[in-house]
């Protein structure tokens, strides 16, 4: 199972849509790994900087609608191979939701008033969220301060982080058509 | 208790609900094109399960860079080739028989209402035009799909857009769905399906209720679906006509995925589209919308014309129409690429590629390239394209550019003009 735990890195703006977190010109890219670099290239964030704020950061606190437009995998895989496996925000677009779930990674939706909360308490100081995905807790710490806050997962998407991923919960699950 | 479209699809479909909210459903047709693919493909294959669940129901393409622009692009092609030939998927669309995938896909006859579908490619939910249940999935559910045949949906929480009035001359279906995103926003239909219905929408022709369905994913929605109803059935006939004895059978067939009287919508909206105007967007959200004759003098170096949005027949008629007898601005580079070589050679046979030509286009083979900025005319930083693509993300046509989206009627009017402009070129040629 993945980790969800880390330096977190805040991106201040909603609507943040696949082509900003990887570019289409690199979807001619046929390894995950490859697209590591590319990371946030083209979001479009007042003094945002991809190669200097993404360096070390594990989890990203975001707006509402992250991940809106084209269905690329490769969104996902650009966090997976800079090591971020959790992103909360107070809604995803529904594939890149989807998409994270089956790479046996994790989305959190918290209410926009949490969010917001988080922005104001922590966007400026080095902040560790860390997620307790049994307890359904996220553990926020930063300078003297911590908190911890509920979250919601379903039985199914923690059973998919679980076994690491879709291909793998499927194949515990279903094999009535293979032959 | 009534169900929508989506609920009876669902119903037909279920193989499993492993909790609350999740469906597990049988897949009917997993299409499949060559930016998505091949890495479920490769992952497979390290994975030890180079499978398929159905190679008669797996339709693969190669649409997105076609023919290849460099070793990368061929090395995808020929990930999807060698996959295609070693598992004997039949319906692989290469050089010379491909075209853009939600285009190329209905016109092969592979959609029928009632139907599920997936494709990695957001704009799977083009299909719904036909009354099937056909959503965009990353490449792990893609790879799922192919292997096994099963996706998991959350439940199709259902919204139904009434459309009524009457369309202006000059104004299309993309205004339409323009004007829909305009309102409800891009995360307006977020985990929903839209049911598309009303006097409006049943007036449309299958091109139509595709350019529809289309976008219904730039307002977040999983599926944009149309009820199956005799335009459906004439479409559909020449693949379909030796399951039914006659199209009444057919139709019959499927009014049982229409949407029962008391269906429950999580949300019911009236769009009256009397008296609406050609509209445009601006910025990098497909919900900053608005009329054409808002813009102002807006400069354009290029005006696209094609893609799963806009590149049908009916598409390149009407823009045809306005260029007629027409040069496109000296400033503009003008690009069409028909959407499949079916329609690319209609177009030659009933002289609106010689239109087209003769305007000052360049005409391109059938291929999505410059819709995302791969191929085919992509942007320089700085510059501005008029398109009938679907999507003005930051970016999208090439680094830096900026994209305007539109019918081609006003894409065309625009090429003429060499800024953005309403289509009353148009107007004036129909009253000619
Ligand atoms: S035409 Fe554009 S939106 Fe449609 S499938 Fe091709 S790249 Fe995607």
């Amino acid at each position: 199972m993945k980790k969800f735990a880390g330096k977190t890195l805040f991106l201040d703006r909603t609507d943040i849509n696949t082509d900003e977190i990887i570019p289409a010109r690199y979807l001619t890219e046929v390894s995950k790994e490859a697209l590591k670099p590319y990371l946030f290239e083209d979001l479009n964030l007042n003094g945002f900087n991809p190669r200097k704020n993404i360096a070390g950061r594990r989890v990203i606190i975001t707006r509402a609608n992250f991940g809106c437009g084209s269905s690329r995998e490769h969104a996902p895989w650009s966090l997976e191979t800079n090591g971020i496996h959790l992103v909360i925000a107070p809604s995803f677009a529904r594939i890149f939701r989807q998409n994270m779930f089956n790479c046996g990674m994790m989305v959190v939706e918290l209410p926009e008033a949490v969010i917001d909360h988080l922005f104001e308490t922590y966007a400026a100081l080095e902040t560790m969220v860390s997620a307790d995905i049994q307890d359904r807790l996220l553990h926020v710490k930063a300078g003297g301060q911590a908190e911890q806050i509920p979250f919601s997962l379903t039985d199914f998407d923690l059973a998919l982080v679980t076994a690491g991923g879709w291909v793998e919960y499927a194949d515990q699950h279903y094999n009535l058509n293979l032959t | 208790m009534g169900k929508t479209i989506a609920e009876k699809i669902f119903d037909a479909h279920r193989v499993d609900n492993p909790s609350g909210d999740v469906h597990v459903l049988s897949i009917d047709a997993v299409f499949c094109h060559e930016i998505t693919t091949p890495v479920a493909i490769n992952d497979l294959i390290a994975r030890g399960k180079d499978r398929v669940f159905d190679p008669g129901r797996i339709k693969a393409v190669i649409d997105h860079v076609t023919p290849a622009k460099d070793s990368q692009t061929a090395i995808q092609g020929k990930i999807m080739r060698d996959w295609a030939r070693r598992h004997n998927i039949l319906d692989f669309f290469d050089i010379g028989r491909n075209g853009v995938c939600h285009a190329l896909f209905p016109e092969q006859g592979f959609v029928r209402p009632g139907a599920t579908i997936i494709m990695g490619d957001s704009h799977t939910c083009t299909h719904g035009a036909f009354g099937a249940f056909a959503a965009g999935v990353g490449t792990t559910d893609l790879e799922v799909g192919i292997l096994k045949g099963v996706c998991a949906f959350r439940y199709p929480h259902t919204m139904k857009i009434n459309i009524s009035g009457a369309l202006p001359p000059g104004v299309f279906a993309k205004d339409v769905v323009l004007s829909i995103i305009g309102k409800i926003g891009v995360n307006g239909a977020t985990n929903r399906v839209i049911e598309f219905t009303g006097p409006v929408v049943d007036a449309m022709g299958m091109d139509e209720r595709m350019t529809l369905c289309n976008m219904a994913v730039e307002a977040g929605a999983t599926c944009g679906i149309c009820r199956p109803d005799g335009k459906t059935v004439d479409y559909l006939w020449k693949f379909i006509r030796n399951e039914f004895p006659s199209k009444d059978d057919a139709l019959k067939a499927y009014q049982r995925f229409w949407p029962d009287a008391d269906a429950q919508y999580v949300e019911v909206l009236e769009h009256d589209v009397s008296g609406l105007q050609p509209l445009t967007t601006f910025g990098f959200k497909p919900d900053n919308v608005r009329p054409v004759r808002e813009m102002g003098t807006t400069p354009i170096d290029q005006v696209y014309i094609g893609s799963c949005t806009n590149g049908r027949l009916e598409d390149l008629r009407i823009a045809a129409g306005v260029l007629k007898g027409h040069k496109i601005s000296p400033a503009v580079r003008g690009i069409l690429s028909p959407a499949t070589p079916m329609i690319y050679r209609q177009a030659l046979e009933e002289g609106i590629l010689q239109t087209f030509l003769q305007a000052g286009f360049c005409v391109t083979n059938p291929t999505c390239g410059a819709c995302l900025g791969m191929s085919n005319g992509v942007l320089a930083e700085g510059e501005v394209c008029a398109a009938t693509t679907n999507r003005n993300f930051s970016g999208r046509m090439g680094k830096g550019g900026m994209v305007h989206l539109m019918s081609p009627a006003t894409a065309a009017a625009s090429a003429i003009a060499g800024h953005i402009t309403n289509s009353e070129l148009f107007a004036k040629q129909d009253s000619d």
